[in-house]
């Protein structure tokens, strides 16, 4: 679907009519990514992100490919090819450095485009299936990137391997069984190194088709805005190209300074040491850790510590972890305030930037540190925050909040006089 | 309905932390984590400058081959670089014949190629460093990727080198357990994780090695060659990661400004932006 | 905001702020283009040989056990190599040959280095399929027709010089580019 007013692709050149005949992917692009896309004139810098996630997912898959080339995915010789990567192919280091970044930045991205999500509520309906499917990108993600860490098969590759599939074995009865299964040994071996190569290969190309669905759904109610006032007239949109282009355009550029630095500066920082160290299975590192992007999981996992009712604290823990991603399915349905942008939200913009940011940042710390006190009390009571969130003050809130009063119009919200609701970024 | 099950499970999950955080509360309270000898004495590595530091970062070609004379001549004995090649020693300023006679000096249990059996050889250029037969206890680590293996880098392998102690006395008041035996074999460090190393002291005295460049081979300046070495050992691209990021990261700091610029242009026409 | 001040004016109007503003476009389009060309290139860069493979281009053999009438097999580049030490009558025979004839035609002293016409050191590859040829090697009976090496895949018959002489190879053995570094080590490319 597309707003009546949106430009129609009209190919000038007889080889592009022809084309646009027979296979009319040129104006499929155009409708997608062109000029026929109109997009809210009012969007601020959140909503760049969605576009540097693709990049970074393009990024992802060119350098894995030219890693694939030189790896060989065995455990005898995955730690020595990925030294071989970094000493002996001509730019190894930098396919290398890039790939591993590249995941943290495809994270830092991904993150701030679930974080826009939540405070603009982009969830909403009519866009719940554009918020499932990025819900569903997040978790194929999550199995990529953990897969990818183990392929070095250094020490946080192995015992990351060990303890991650080991939550698996707290499903109570065939955990054990399912998790020899997912190892296809007794430990992670020889056996699991070639599947998760073999899965790491693959998963990308199937966010790649997800994400597609994702724009997809995107296109049939078209991009949410900071107002989170619905377009109403043609004043409201401007197409895609070359103004939505040009502003992601130059936002490439800047990722790409920093992204730069990060690769060429710093290309250790976000890593572990441990992980320069060949795995071995007879010994475990002081301080397991998984990479930093799974860090507010992880606090949750290790935030339960007793058994509570009939279930033991190691299957609480494993059932918390994946419930935190899981209820993000749900917010659809869970928040049902009629106002959108958490920009006319008093209430639920306090509980946003006073709750959930604070907790998020006190998980991602928790995580990252010791298991021992005081993190995991800490870790305990921002896990606490966290369901609580979700779960009880979205519901709660979304029907007791009285929200402020919403613009008329996108271009009321761009061009009024005294115009307190263009959001930033813009200005 | 969905938001009774969903207050429902998020009793469940919240009334669950809030008993372990109890539990964890009560206990900390009666039962206050004790410090380890580990917590308290361990200490972080030295302040110590390396040519290779921050983004100017480069090589010190005569500092690399001292840290390679200290290396082959300390090191070695014990510990393997087994992902170095002879070949990357030109990189250290050695001119081909100077590697092949260095390499010419291992000897390398390889394949042959014709008969496809396993023989020594003298070592080539092209053969990485071998591995080396430890016949003391414990495992002296590969020291390749050393200073990227362990937190603080170079920093950290020269206060270890440099770090040996007695014991405080202050450790062993608060701690007699951590009381070391004579027969342990292990040796006080405090920049070593666990406090008590298995090495016994590398560089215990001075000039162990005769620098050929003349500088004098006090322990200090052994420890921080040899360091610098296992930079370059870990990194050897070093230098031209840095020279590439520079042209990269200026070259799009102008694409960022150009790409802004333009932006501002095609939005010109619309308020607000 | 310089631009604001003109908002109502229709940008064609603007004859020099169009030519700037075009120029500032065309320029940041190809920034844009010479970034992903600075992308391509290591990513086209990284399928060459690697530092390690271009570390064994070149192999050193010792010559010096090798007796007149014998020949060794090497390696070179992952490939087999001859090098065979001629007697004076395989000398004479192969200079013997009306080189106008052949297949590929080259004499002896063209496929040798001066000084050392007795050392033939060609590549142990049958120009025909690249099957490895049989000759004198550990007292190796089987030299083909013509007293050089035999390919038994084919057929194909090489003389005293290694040059094609009977069977389906096209071409004589390939001499690799090499030198004498001393009178009885001999440095292969």
């Amino acid at each position: 679907m597309s707003f009546p007013w949106a430009n129609e692709y009209k190919p000038s050149h007889p080889l592009m009519v022809w084309m646009d005949e027979k296979l009319p992917l040129p104006r499929l692009v155009y409708n997608a990514v062109g000029g026929g896309y109109e997009v809210p004139r009012n969007l601020n810098y959140f909503w760049n992100f969605g576009f540097l996630a693709g990049l970074c997912l393009v990024m992802q898959i060119v350098t894995g490919i030219v890693l694939a080339m030189h790896y060989g995915g065995d455990t005898r010789v995955a730690f020595n090819s990925t030294e071989h990567i970094m000493r002996d192919v001509n730019w190894g280091w930098l396919m290398r450095y890039a790939h591993a970044n590249g995941a943290s930045a495809f994270f830092v991205v991904i993150y701030l485009h679930i974080f826009r999500g939540f405070f603009y509520s982009s969830y909403k309906a009519p866009r719940e299936m554009i918020w499932l499917i990025g819900v569903v990108i997040f978790l194929l993600m999550m199995a990529t990137a953990f897969m990818g860490y183990v392929l070095p098969w250094g020490q946080m590759s192995y015992w990351g391997a060990q303890v991650i599939t080991g939550l698996f074995s707290a499903i109570p009865l065939v955990g054990d069984a399912f998790r020899e299964w997912l190892l296809g040994g007794f430990a992670p071996d020889n056996a699991t190194l070639n599947r998760f190569f073999s899965l790491h290969f693959l998963l990308p190309f199937v966010i790649l088709g997800v994400v597609i669905l994702h724009v997809w759904a995107l296109h049939i109610p078209g991009s949410s805005n900071p107002t989170g006032v619905e377009v109403k007239s043609e004043s409201d949109t401007v197409p895609f190209y070359p103004y939505y282009i040009g502003k992601d355009g130059w936002t490439v550029a800047l990722f790409m300074v920093l992204f730069g630095i990060a690769v060429f500066f710093m290309p250790n920082a976000l890593g572990h040491p441990d992980n320069y160290v060949p795995a071995n299975p007879m010994q475990t590192p002081a301080h397991i850790v998984p990479e930093w992007y799974f860090w507010p999981f992880y606090a949750i996992l290790r935030a339960f510590t007793v058994d509570f009712l009939i279930v033991p604290a190691k299957l609480m823990g494993v059932l918390a972890m994946f419930s935190a991603i899981l209820v993000w399915f749900f917010l659809p349905w869970l928040d049902r305030s009629p106002v959108r942008s958490g920009s006319y939200r008093p209430l639920y913009r306090k509980f946003f930037w006073f709750g959930l940011v604070p907790a998020m940042a006190v998980l991602f710390y928790c995580g990252g540190a010791p298991a021992e006190e005081p993190f995991v009390m800490l870790s305990q009571l921002a896990s606490l925050y966290y369901f609580a969130h979700f779960l009880i003050i979205v519901p709660i809130v979304s029907s007791i909040e009285r929200p402020d009063p919403l613009p008329f119009s996108i271009t009321e919200a761009v061009l009024g006089a005294d115009d307190k609701a263009s959001l930033g970024g813009q200005g | 309905m969905i938001r009774i099950i969903s207050l429902a499970v998020g009793a469940f999950f919240t009334l669950a932390l809030l008993l372990a955080f109890g539990t964890g509360a009560v206990n900390y309270i009666s039962e206050p984590p004790a410090p380890s000898a580990e917590k308290v004495f361990h200490e972080h590595p030295k302040e110590a400058k390396f040519a290779s530091d921050g983004p100017f970062g480069h090589f010190d070609e005569a500092q690399l081959q001292r840290g390679f004379a200290v290396y082959q001549n300390v090191c070695a004995a014990c510990h393997s670089i087994s992902q170095v090649a002879y070949r990357d020693l030109e990189k250290l300023g050695y001119n081909e014949a100077e590697v092949k006679a260095i390499a010419a000096k291992a000897t390398i249990n390889a394949k042959d190629p014709l008969s496809g059996e396993m023989k020594d050889r003298p070592g080539l250029p092209a053969d990485k460093f071998p591995p080396v037969v430890y016949a003391g206890a414990g495992h002296p680590p590969d020291l390749s990727l050393i200073t990227k293996a362990r937190h603080g880098g170079a920093a950290y392998v020269y206060s270890l080198l440099t770090g040996y102690t007695e014991q405080p006395a202050e450790l062993i008041k608060r701690f007699p357990d951590a009381k070391l035996k004579p027969d342990s074999g292990l040796h006080y460090n405090p920049y070593f994780a666990n406090l008590n190393i298995a090495m016994t002291p590398p560089l215990a005295s001075d000039d162990l090695v005769t620098y050929s460049d003349g500088t004098k081979a006090t322990k200090d300046q052994m420890a921080k060659d040899v360091a610098a070495f296992l930079v370059w050992t870990a990194e050897p691209n070093l230098e031209k990661r840095h020279q590439v990021g520079f042209v990269w990261v200026l070259f799009m700091l102008f694409a960022t400004v150009l790409g802004y610029m333009s932006y501002r242009n095609i939005w010109a026409d619309k308020k607000g932006h | 905001m310089a631009q604001e001040a003109s908002i109502d004016t229709p940008a064609g109007q603007d004859g020099e702020g169009v030519r700037r503003r075009d120029f500032i476009n065309i320029a940041a389009v190809s920034a844009a283009g010479i970034g992903a060309v600075a992308v391509v290139y290591p990513l086209i860069s990284q399928m060459a040989p690697s530092a390690d493979v271009l570390a064994e281009s070149s192999t050193e053999v010792d010559i010096s056990a090798v007796q007149p009438g014998q020949a060794i097999k090497s390696i070179f580049r992952k490939q087999p190599v001859f090098i065979r030490n001629l007697t004076t009558v395989e000398i004479e025979e192969a200079n013997k040959v009306d080189v106008s004839g052949l297949r590929d035609p080259q004499t002896l002293k063209e496929r040798t280095k001066e000084g050392h016409e007795n050392w033939l050191i060609t590549m142990g590859v049958c120009t025909h399929l690249g099957c490895i040829p049989l000759g004198p090697f550990d007292g190796g009976t089987v030299v083909g027709e013509f007293g050089g090496y035999f390919c038994p895949c084919h057929g194909s018959h090489y003389d005293t010089a290694a040059r094609i002489r009977k069977g389906p190879a096209p071409k004589n053995l390939h001499v690799p580019e090499y030198e004498f570094t001393s009178d009885t080590v001999v440095t292969i490319g």
